[in-house]
C-alpha cells in the first residue's frame, strides 16, 4: 500500500492537536511548537502532493478507499484532482502562516492551538473528501472549533458573532444534510459517491435536480457567501482573532464556492444550467452592492470583509458563465482572494496590535512612521483591487471574460463595480497611510520580522501568479475543461 | 536578426527591484542604479532602433503567457517605426530627467524609493510600447497607471498630495474600464487580441466602432482628454521630475499611443476616427483657455499639456498620423525641458505663482535660456521642433477638409503661443514681484536642461523637413501674434481692452478661471452620488438584510419563548392540574371516608331521599 499522503495532510493536525492536549497548560514554548510543526509538515506533504501531482491527468490522484459503514456504503474516500489541489495547498500555506500569526494571542494557548488544529484538520479533510459522508462530517467539523475560537478568543461581541455564525451555517448545512441523503435514496444503488453520482447526474429528473440543487445552495451560498446570506460574514470577521480572520476569509468561504465546483455543478448539471442566470444576477449584486457598502465602512477589518464579498461575486460570476475559461476565473478566484484577503487580515491585525483601535479615521500618515508596513499593504492593496500584474487581476480577468460570453450587460455591470473597488481601497489607503501623521500614533513601531515572515510568501505567491498565471493554471485548467465537458457548457 | 528588445524594460525592473529591497542601504547610490538602468535601456533602444531603421520590421513573440482548452495568448514585442521613435523618447528624457532628479530631490528623506518608483514607471511605460497585444499593453497601462498614483502621492504628508494620487488613479481608471470592457469585446466579436489583426478586421462594423470608442476610453483617461482631464492638473502636486517625466513627456502621451497603434481599427471605422477628432479639439481649445488664465507655473504647463495632447488627438482623428505621432515625439522633449526649467525655478524661488516671480533671467542664465527655448518650441516658432510637427498637423487638418476643426486648431496654437509667453514674460522678464533669494541650479540639474533644449530645438530634423508655405506662413503668423499679444499685455503692462468691456467679460473670465466648474459639476453627479449611495447601501445591509437575520433569530428565540410558557403553563399545566385535580377530588372524597358508621347511614338516607325526589320530579 502507497504512503497515505492524503490521509496524512487531513490528519496530522488532528494528531498533533491531541498531543497538546497532554502537554501541561504552562508550557506553551512547546504547544506553539508542536502546532507550527504540525502545520509546517502538513504544508510541505502538500507540497510534495503539488509536485507529484500530474496535471495531464484529469482523475483523481492520491486516491485512498476504505470500507468504512458498508451497511449503508459509506466509504472512507479521498483524492485530489485540478479542481481540489490548489485549495489544499491553499489551506496549508494559511494554516501554517497563520498558526505563526497566532503567537499573539496570550489567553488558554493550550485549548486555543488544539483547536485551531482541528480546524485545519476539518479544512482539509472538506477539500479532499470525495463521498459525501464524509465531506460532511468534516464540513461540520469545521464549524465547531470555529464556533470557540470565535465564542471564546473573539472581540467584545464575541458571543453573538459566533452564534450567529454557528446557527448560520448550521441552518444552510441541514437543508445540505437534506439534499444529501436525497441524492443517496435516489441513486441506484444507493451510494454517497460524488464521482459515481456525477457520473449517474443526467439520470435524476430535472424537477428533482433543482430541489436537490436549492438543497446545496443553501448549505454552499452561506458559506460563500451569497447575498442576501452575508451578514455573518462581517460579524464574525470583526470578532475573531486575527488567524482566525485568516482562515475564515480565506478558506472557509472557498468551502461554499469548491461546494459547487465538487458537487452541484457536476452531480446536478440540469439544475445548474437552470439556475445560471439567477447566479449571475446574485453574482453582479456580490460585486457591486458589496463594494459599495464596503466604500461606507469605517472599520478597517469590517471593510475587508465587505471587500470579500465583492471579490466572492467574481466566483459566482465566474461559474454561471458555465464556461472554461469562467470556471478557470472562478476556481482561481478563490485561490487568489484567500492569499491576498489572508494578507489583508494579517495587516488588519498588525495595526490592531499596536492601535487597538480599527477605525479607518482615526489613522492617518502612518506610511511615515510605519515604511515597510506601508508598502506591503499597498501591494495587497492593489491586488485586490485587480492591479496587472498581481494575481487578482488574471483570476478577475477571466471570469469577466467567461461572464462577457453569457451574460454581457451583467458583466459590463460588474467591470464597473472594479472603479468602486478601487475607490473604496484608495481611500483606505488614503485614510491610513497619507496625510499629515496623527499624533496619537507618533510612537507606533513598524512592523516585526515575525509577522512580515507570515506576509511574505503570500507576497511572493501574488506577484508570482500575476506575472505567470500558467503556474497555476496548468494544474486546473485540465480538470475544469473536463468538467465542463460533462456538464455540457461552452468550451470556450 | 538579434532578438534583444524585450529586455530593455527588464533594466528599469530589476534597478526598481534592487532600489526597493535594498534602497535603504543603498541611500544615494540607488540614483545610479536607476539612471544605470536606464542608460542600459536607452543603449538596447538604439540598437533596436538602428535594427529597425536599417533591417525593417523586427516583432517577435516572446513567450506564453496564459493557456487553458486551445485558448492561448503569446507575448510579444513589437518593433516598427512607432515603438522605436517613442523608445528612445522615453529612454532619452527618462535618463536626462532622473539625473536631474539628483540635484531636485537630494534631501528628500525617501530618495532611493523615489528611483525606485521612477525605475519601474520607466520599465512599464518602455513595456508599454513593446506591446504588441492588448492584454499585455493593458497590464503595463495599468502599471504606469501605479507608478502615477505613487509618484503623485508621493509627499503623502501633504493631503492634498494624497488626494491628487487618489483622483488620478480613478478617474483613469474609469476611462480603463472601457478599454477592458473594449477589449473583452474585441475578444469575443473577432477571437484576436493583437494589434497585428485590427486593420483587417472590417469596415464601419457598428461593434467594431464601439470597440474603437471603448479603447478611446482608455485613451481618453490616460491622455488627459475631456471629459476626464480633471486629474492631470492636480497631479502636480508630485515632484516637479514626474511632472516632467510621467504628466507631460510620456506616461499621458500612452493614450495618443494607444490610438497610433490601433490606428488599423480607428481608420476603418469612420464614425470613431470623428470622436477622437472633436473630443481632441474640444480638449486642446478647453485646456488652454484655461492656462491662460492661470497663475501656478506647473498647473499652466499641464493645461498646456492637455491641450497639446487634445491636439495630437485632433491631428490623428482627421486621418494625420504622420503629425500626430511627430508632435507625439517632439512635445516629449520640449513639454519635459519646459518643466523641468519649471522645476528649476521652483527650486531656486520655492513659490509656484507666477506672479511672486519676476526677472530670473538675470539670475538664473541656463535656465532662463533653456525656458526660451522650450518656450519657442511649443509656440512654433521656425526652426525648433515643435513648428514643424504643428505645422504638419495644421496643413493635414486643412487637407483633411475640417475648416471648423482648422479654425480651432489655430486658435488653439494662438492661446499656446500667448500662454507660453505670458509665463515666460512675468517669470523671466521684469522686476521680481517679490523678495526672492533666486539663484542658478547645480550642474546636474542644468545639464540634463541643455541637452533637452537641444532635442526641443531641432527634432523637427529627425525626419525629413516638408515645406508647405501656406500653412507654414499661417502658422508663423499665428505664433507671432499670440508672443506678440503677451509682449504687450505682460511686458508694455498695455490692457488693450478698456476697462468697461473687461468687466463686462468678467463671467467669462470666472467661468474659464474656475476651469469651467467641472470638478464641481463631477463632485455633484457623480462623487457624492456615489459616497451617498454607499451610505444607503450600507443601512441598508445593517438594518434591512441583516435585520432580517435578527429579526429571525428573534422570532425563532420568541417562539422558543412562547413554546417554553406554553410548556410550562399549558402542557405542564394540564399535567399539573391533573394531579392538582385528582389531588381536589381525593381531598374532598376524603372528607366522607370518615370511617363513622353514623355518618355513612346519614349519607345513604340522603342519597335515597334524592333520589325518590327525582323520582318524583321526573316521573311526572
Amino acid at each position: 500500500m502507497p504512503f497515505p499522503l492524503l490521509s496524512s495532510i487531513i490528519f496530522l493536525p488532528l494528531l498533533a492537536g491531541l498531543l497538546i492536549l497532554f502537554i501541561p497548560k504552562g508550557r506553551t514554548g512547546i504547544i506553539k511548537g508542536v502546532a507550527t510543526a504540525a502545520t509546517g509538515i502538513t504544508l510541505l506533504f502538500t507540497v510534495f502532493m503539488v509536485t507529484g501531482f500530474d496535471y495531464n491527468n484529469t482523475l483523481m490522484q492520491f486516491s485512498e478507499k476504505l470500507s468504512w459503514i458498508p451497511q449503508v456504503n459509506i466509504n472512507y474516500h479521498l483524492g485530489v484532482d485540478g479542481i481540489s489541489i490548489g485549495l489544499v495547498f491553499l489551506t496549508a500555506l494559511l494554516g501554517f502562516l497563520a498558526c505563526i500569526g497566532s503567537f499573539g494571542i496570550k489567553e488558554r494557548q493550550k485549548e486555543y492551538y488544539f483547536l485551531y488544529l482541528l480546524l485545519n484538520t476539518g479544512m482539509l479533510g472538506t477539500f479532499l473528501s470525495l463521498d459525501l459522508f464524509l465531506f460532511y462530517v468534516f464540513w461540520e467539523l469545521v464549524l465547531v472549533p470555529m464556533y470557540f475560537l470565535i465564542g471564546i478568543w473573539g472581540g467584545p461581541r464575541r458571543e453573538y458573532a459566533a452564534i450567529k455564525f454557528f446557527i448560520y451555517t448550521l441552518a444552510g448545512s441541514v437543508a445540505m444534510l437534506l439534499s444529501i441523503l436525497a441524492l443517496y435514496f435516489t441513486s441506484q444503488p444507493h451510494t454517497f459517491n460524488m464521482l459515481e453520482l456525477a457520473a449517474a447526474g443526467s439520470a435524476f429528473a430535472k424537477s428533482f435536480q433543482i430541489m436537490v440543487f436549492v438543497g446545496f445552495y443553501l448549505g454552499f451560498a452561506i458559506k460563500v457567501p451569497v447575498f442576501p446570506f452575508h451578514t455573518w460574514l462581517p460579524d464574525a470577521h470583526v470578532e475573531a482573532p486575527t488567524p482566525i480572520s485568516v482562515l475564515l476569509a480565506g478558506v472557509l468561504l472557498k468551502m461554499g464556492g469548491y461546494g459547487f465546483f465538487r458537487i452541484s455543478f457536476p452531480i446536478l448539471k440540469d439544475a445548474a444550467i437552470y439556475f445560471a442566470l439567477p447566479f449571475a444576477i446574485l453574482g453582479l449584486i456580490n460585486i457591486v452592492y458589496g463594494a459599495f457598502v464596503a466604500m461606507a465602512q469605517t472599520d478597517f477589518k469590517k471593510m475587508v470583509a465587505y471587500s470579500s464579498v465583492s471579490h466572492m461575486g467574481f466566483v459566482m460570476l465566474g461559474l454561471a458563465s458555465m464556461t472554461v475559461t469562467g470556471f478557470n476565473g472562478a476556481l482561481m478566484q478563490m485561490f487568489n482572494h484567500g492569499i491576498i484577503t489572508g494578507g489583508m487580515f494579517l495587516l488588519v491585525g498588525v495595526i490592531y496590535d499596536r492601535a487597538h483601535t480599527r477605525d479607518l479615521d482615526k489613522f492617518g500618515g502612518l506610511g511615515a512612521k510605519m515604511p515597510v508596513y506601508a508598502g506591503v499593504l499597498v501591494v495587497f492593496t492593489l491586488a485586490s483591487l485587480g492591479l496587472p500584474g498581481l494575481s487578482g487581476f488574471v483570476s478577475e480577468f477571466m471570469s469577466l471574460m467567461g461572464g462577457f460570453t453569457a451574460f454581457r450587460t451583467i458583466t459590463i455591470i460588474s467591470v464597473l463595480g472594479i472603479v468602486i473597488t478601487a475607490g473604496y481601497f484608495l481611500y483606505m489607503i488614503q485614510r491610513v497611510l497619507l496625510g499629515p501623521l496623527n499624533a496619537a500614533w507618533a510612537g507606533i513601531a513598524d512592523i516585526n520580522k515575525r509577522e512580515l515572515f507570515t506576509l511574505v510568501p503570500l507576497m511572493v505567491v501574488t506577484v508570482a501568479i500575476g506575472i505567470y498565471p500558467l503556474i497555476i493554471l496548468n494544474y486546473q485548467s485540465p480538470a475544469i475543461t473536463e468538467l465542463v465537458r460533462q456538464i455540457g457548457g461552452l468550451l470556450l | 536578426m538579434v532578438k534583444f528588445a524585450h529586455l530593455i524594460p527588464l533594466f528599469p525592473f530589476a534597478a526598481f527591484a534592487v532600489n526597493i529591497l535594498f534602497g535603504r542601504r543603498l541611500k544615494k547610490a540607488s540614483a545610479l542604479v536607476s539612471i544605470g538602468a536606464s542608460v542600459a535601456a536607452l543603449a538596447i533602444a538604439v540598437m533596436a532602433y538602428i535594427g529597425n531603421a536599417f533591417g525593417g520590421e523586427g516583432s517577435y513573440t516572446v513567450g506564453r503567457w496564459i493557456s487553458f482548452n486551445g485558448f492561448a495568448l503569446d507575448f510579444g514585442v513589437i518593433i516598427d517605426p512607432l515603438s522605436c521613435m517613442m523608445l528612445l523618447v522615453v529612454t532619452v528624457v527618462g535618463t536626462l530627467i532622473q539625473v536631474y532628479s539628483i540635484g531636485y530631490m537630494h534631501d528628500d528623506k525617501r530618495y532611493s524609493r523615489f528611483f525606485a518608483y521612477m525605475s519601474l514607471f520607466m520599465g512599464s511605460m518602455l513595456g508599454l510600447l513593446l506591446s504588441d497585444n492588448f492584454v499585455m499593453l493593458y497590464i503595463f497601462w495599468e502599471g504606469v497607471g501605479l507608478c502615477s498614483y505613487l509618484l503623485i502621492s508621493f509627499w503623502f504628508e501633504r493631503p492634498a498630495a494624497a488626494r491628487a494620487g487618489m483622483k488620478a488613479f480613478i478617474t483613469t481608471r474609469i476611462g480603463d474600464t472601457g478599454l477592458l470592457i473594449g477589449i473583452l469585446l474585441l475578444f469575443f466579436t473577432t477571437k484576436t487580441l493583437y494589434f497585428k489583426d485590427l486593420a483587417g478586421l472590417g469596415i464601419n462594423d457598428a461593434t467594431l466602432t464601439v470597440i474603437a470608442l471603448l479603447i478611446f476610453c482608455g485613451a481618453v483617461g490616460k491622455s488627459a482628454q475631456f471629459p476626464l482631464h480633471v486629474w492631470l492638473p492636480d497631479a502636480m502636486e508630485g515632484p516637479t521630475p514626474v511632472s516632467a517625466l510621467i504628466h507631460a513627456a510620456t506616461m499621458v502621451a500612452a493614450g495618443v499611443y494607444l490610438v497610433a497603434r490601433t490606428y488599423g481599427l480607428f481608420l476603418t471605422q469612420h464614425t470613431s476616427l470623428i470622436w477622437v477628432a472633436y473630443i481632441g479639439a474640444i480638449t486642446a481649445l478647453m485646456a488652454a483657455t484655461i492656462a491662460t488664465v492661470n497663475n501656478d507655473i506647473k498647473r499652466i504647463l499641464a493645461y498646456s499639456t492637455i491641450s497639446q495632447l487634445g491636439f495630437m488627438m485632433l491631428a490623428l482623428g482627421v486621418g494625420g498620423y504622420e503629425g500626430g505621432t511627430f508632435h507625439l515625439m517632439t512635445h516629449a522633449f520640449f513639454k519635459a525641458l519646459l518643466f523641468l526649467c519649471a522645476g528649476s525655478v521652483i527650486h531656486a524661488v520655492h513659490t509656484q505663482d507666477i506672479f511672486k516671480m519676476g526677472g530670473l533671467l538675470g539670475k538664473m542664465k541656463a535656465t532662463g535660456w533653456t525656458f526660451i527655448i522650450g518656450g519657442l518650441a511649443i509656440a512654433g516658432v521656425p526652426p525648433f521642433s515643435g513648428f514643424w510637427s504643428k505645422d504638419e498637423i495644421l496643413s493635414e487638418i486643412l487637407k483633411g477638409g475640417h475648416p471648423v476643426l482648422f479654425g480651432v486648431a489655430a486658435l488653439t496654437s494662438l492661446l499656446t503661443a500667448f500662454y507660453m509667453f505670458r509665463l515666460i514674460f512675468v517669470v523671466l522678464f521684469g522686476k521680481p514681484r517679490s523678495e526672492l533669494h533666486a539663484h542658478e541650479s547645480p550642474a546636474v540639474m542644468t545639464v540634463p536642461l541643455c541637452i533637452l533644449a537641444a532635442f526641443a530645438a531641432f527634432a523637427g530634423f529627425f525626419r525629413p523637413v516638408k515645406f508647405e508655405f501656406l500653412t507654414m506662413g499661417v502658422s508663423i503668423a499665428i505664433s507671432l501674434t499670440g508672443i506678440g499679444a503677451a509682449y504687450v499685455f505682460y511686458i508694455l503692462d498695455n490692457k488693450l481692452l478698456p476697462a468697461s468691456l473687461r468687466s463686462r467679460f468678467a463671467f467669462l473670465y470666472k467661468l474659464v478661471s474656475n476651469k469651467y466648474y467641472v470638478d464641481e459639476i463631477y463632485g455633484a453627479l457623480i462623487i457624492r452620488p456615489c459616497m451617498r449611495l454607499a451610505d444607503i447601501a450600507s443601512g441598508f445591509d445593517s438594518k434591512v438584510v441583516d435585520g432580517a437575520v435578527n429579526m429571525a433569530a428573534y422570532l425563532s428565540l420568541t417562539a422558543g419563548k412562547v413554546q417554553s410558557w406554553f410548556d410550562l403553563y399549558i402542557v405542564d399545566g394540564i399535567v399539573n392540574m391533573t394531579a392538582n385535580v385528582t389531588w381536589l377530588c381525593s381531598a374532598i372524597l376524603r372528607r366522607f371516608q370518615t370511617g363513622f358508621v353514623q355518618n355513612y347511614i346519614l349519607i345513604a338516607f340522603f342519597g335515597l331521599a334524592i333520589m325518590i325526589f327525582i323520582k318524583l320530579i321526573g316521573g311526572r
